[in-house]
């Protein structure tokens, strides 16, 4: 039907008098937007199959292309959008729930952008970090209670299991499968050599990344894919994976087309099969029956790794993570509803679930108040784009930080959002091999380095100017932050003040 | 070697059978937890009840339960053997990659949900009696059978085989099963079925000392999916 030809959205624009016809273009598209033709001698693209990945823009070696925002526009209206029109044109030819990738790119508040950070001046003096010492390592896990001294008065250690990282940064959750090996090595070799922690996702832990256990944290997801007793004890850290930013209270579902190879080996499901994790964990239906979990892990590891439970920033988010707190998880992650994905239905990554700057403000606070903070490390994740967010979760509350979008940045996404197509020309969300050794994990691996070497220095320089030398010194430091335009409840909620207040 | 479980706690009778080279008999057991968690080499007998999670991601030890099991016996168990003398509570084999659970009486709900198969992992459960709901829910690979020697009624719950994209369950009913999912398609087994599972139910009735003619003596049902890919068609790329 005439309804479903949609102008494209995006239009490949060529300058013909730059073109050399060197096909490198069509070649690195996998989306297969240029063809060459033989008779004319020349190239011409299909915009409709173009995803806006800047993909040929990038190697083209005459920068003959450019790729641009159609200006074919249907009838302005304020409520019915075109993207809402052609949603229903596509659901009304299809029947499909609609599935999309990467993080919600809805016009909502973005909170860390109405929060800005303090500086002395003239009193309690700034600090110069490139010739004075300044701490950014973090050790996450739970705190004793009280401390314990022996008959003789010295220092009983009754420290529970931690992981040390040199900055308040990790790698997020994401599965092999989702993303690529090279994806996957590039994230761990980065880790080791950072002194963080990347994390396995639920795809099973592929047997070349053994070797970067001390930098690993496994994931125990509803699926259980790949886990098993060596897997549990060849990690830093386990997570137990409840919910996910982009789609809380929703499963997850690897299709059999990605299944292949070692996703299936690391996996353990067969090739072709598809991999389904139930939204639940069905042997969690509350609190108690989360401890049982948790303590089920800390037995088949001989109580020697720290357990993280991971949810989705919701509604009672606070509440919940009361709850956990008191379940014998060590650390609690917290996903705010920006987070990134490989896959989700576009309604739910689009309208569920809430900002991470709240949920994490919430949450901390309702911890103090209870007198359980200490029992738990918080992790705050859902959209950290810069050592400026860094800084402001920490002050928020965060022991620590997740970053997934970025990493994955770093390594060249350009955040087309077309994960769920398998067909990622930046080698990072794909199994197929053309697209996957297109990253190279050498120089990925660097690429992570050095954003984090260089946030680093940037996070040393906004404690120096606050006059801070360690991390631990602004962790919930409200008072190194103002809100801009931000109303009465929203300040409440976040414990800051307005700007000049 | 023998151990009271009597006052322990699932913490310190866990780190005492976890010390002990060899094969232990745990006693007054009343439901401790975790019992055998990740264990890979040795036989654990239990005399009373153990608590939920026993054999929790089991590595290829064998659990004996002189007794009835709580929840979530061999919750994502990769290898070994789990033999419960009398009924399992609910989630038994919840997310089970290899090895083999044998109860003698009834098992809850959501009996084997999530198993799945690979390669030569391949987990199979056998329940002597009948299940509650959801047996077999999102079963993507393995073999559930469920004999239901202790009753003429139909053996399992409701919503038997929900989501299920891979593996087989096998009931033993004189009833043929009624209510099943769309994407579940269920025949009585044939001689080549019946082959597959024919040495597992052996072994069974050796353990528990059931005759194998009593077991054969009513139509088994084989319940499979229809495809790997359940839900290929729910989405459109947006």
């Amino acid at each position: 039907m005439a309804v479903n030809y949609f102008y494209p959205d995006y239009e490949i624009i060529r300058d013909y008098n730059r073109c050399i016809n060197c096909r490198v273009c069509e070649r690195q598209c996998a989306n297969e937007a240029h063809r060459y033709l033989d008779d004319a001698d020349k190239m011409v693209c299909d915009d409709a199959r173009c995803v806006n990945c800047q993909r040929c823009v990038s190697v083209c070696p005459t920068r003959a292309l450019k790729i641009t925002e159609t200006s074919n526009t249907f009838r302005k209206n304020a409520n019915w959008s075109e993207k809402t029109i052609k949603e229903i044109y596509r659901q009304a030819e299809s029947g499909g729930v609609l599935l999309s990738s990467m993080g919600n790119p809805e016009n909502y508040p973005v909170y860390f952008d109405k929060i800005l950070i303090n500086a002395s001046q003239v009193t309690s003096p700034s600090i110069d970090p490139l010739r004075e010492p300044m701490e950014t390592r973090v050790f996450l896990g739970a705190k004793p209670d009280r401390i314990q001294r022996g008959k003789d008065g010295r220092l009983v250690s009754n420290m529970p299991p931690h992981i040390t990282l040199s900055m308040p940064v990790m790698f997020s959750a994401m599965s092999y499968g989702s993303v690529s090996y090279n994806t996957h090595e590039s994230l761990a070799r980065a880790a080791a050599e950072l002194g963080i922690m990347y994390n396995t996702g639920e795809g099973g832990l592929h047997e070349n990344l053994y070797k970067y256990g001390k930098n690993t944290i496994v994931q125990v997801a509803s699926g259980r894919f790949g886990v098993h007793k060596t897997y549990l004890n060849s990690c830093a850290a386990v997570e137990i994976k409840i919910g996910q930013g982009a789609k809380p209270g929703i499963g997850g579902h690897l299709p059999g087309t990605k299944i292949v190879g070692d996703v299936s080996k690391t996996r353990m499901v067969p090739e072709g099969s598809d991999a389904i994790s139930p939204a639940p964990h069905h042997d969690i239906y509350s609190i108690e029956d989360l401890k049982q979990l948790v303590y089920s892990i800390k037995e088949a590891t001989a109580y020697t790794k720290p357990v993280i439970v991971k949810i989705a920033a919701v509604h009672n988010v606070s509440a919940i993570a009361s709850g956990i707190a008191r379940s014998g998880t060590d650390i609690i992650a917290i996903d705010g509803f920006r987070g990134g994905t490989g896959a989700a239905p576009t309604r739910i990554r689009d309208h569920v679930g809430i900002p991470i700057e709240l949920a994490l403000a919430s949450v901390d606070k309702r911890l103090r108040d209870e007198g359980i903070r200490n029992k738990v490390s918080l992790i705050a994740g859902g959209s950290i784009r810069s050592s400026a967010d860094v800084v402001k979760a920490i002050a928020l509350g965060a022991d620590c930080v997740y970053i997934g979008s970025a990493a994955l940045i770093a390594l060249g996404c350009h955040l087309c959002r077309s994960c769920h197509t398998g067909k990622c020309n930046w080698g990072i969300a794909t199994q197929r091999e053309d697209l996957a050794k297109r990253l190279n994990p050498d120089t990925g691996y660097k690429r992570l380095v050095n954003m984090l070497t260089a946030w680093q220095h940037e996070i040393k320089e906004m404690m120096g100017g606050m006059g801070i030398n360690s991390i631990e010194s602004l962790k919930g430091n409200r008072l190194m932050l103002r809100g801009v335009g931000l109303n009465e409840k929203e300040l409440e909620i976040l414990g800051i003040k307005h700007a000049a207040d | 070697m023998i151990l009271s479980a009597y006052e322990l706690g699932f913490r310190l009778l866990n780190e005492r059978i976890r010390s002990v080279n060899g094969d232990v008999t745990v006693y007054d057991c009343f439901g401790e937890r975790f019992i055998g968690a990740g264990a890979s080499s040795k036989t654990i007998v239990i005399n009373g009840t153990p608590g939920n999670a026993l054999g929790m991601y089991l590595d290829g030890a064998t659990i004996i339960v002189n007794g009835n099991s709580q929840d979530a016996v061999g919750d994502t168990m990769n290898d070994g053997k789990i033999i419960i003398n009398g009924n399992a509570g609910d989630a038994l084999g919840y997310a089970m990659r290899g090895g083999k659970i044998f109860v003698r009486g009834d098992a809850g709900y959501r009996t084997g949900i999530h198993m799945k198969e690979y390669k030569d992992k391949k987990p199979v459960i056998i329940i002597g009696g009948c299940t509650g709901s959801f047996l077999g829910e999102y079963l993507a690979g393995g073999c559930i059978i469920v004999l239901g020697l202790n009753t003429d009624d139909y053996p399992a719950g409701e919503f038997t085989g929900v989501g299920m994209h891979g593996g087989e369950i096998f009931i033993r009913s004189s009833k043929p099963p009624v209510n099943l999912p769309g994407q579940v398609t269920a025949g009585i087994a044939g001689e080549e079925d019946i082959c597959r599972i024919k040495d597992d139910i052996q072994e069974f009735s050796e353990v528990f000392n059931i005759k194998t003619e009593e077991i054969f003596s009513k139509p088994i049902y084989r319940l499979v999916p229809n495809g790997k890919n359940p839900y290929k068609r729910l989405y459109m790329d947006n």
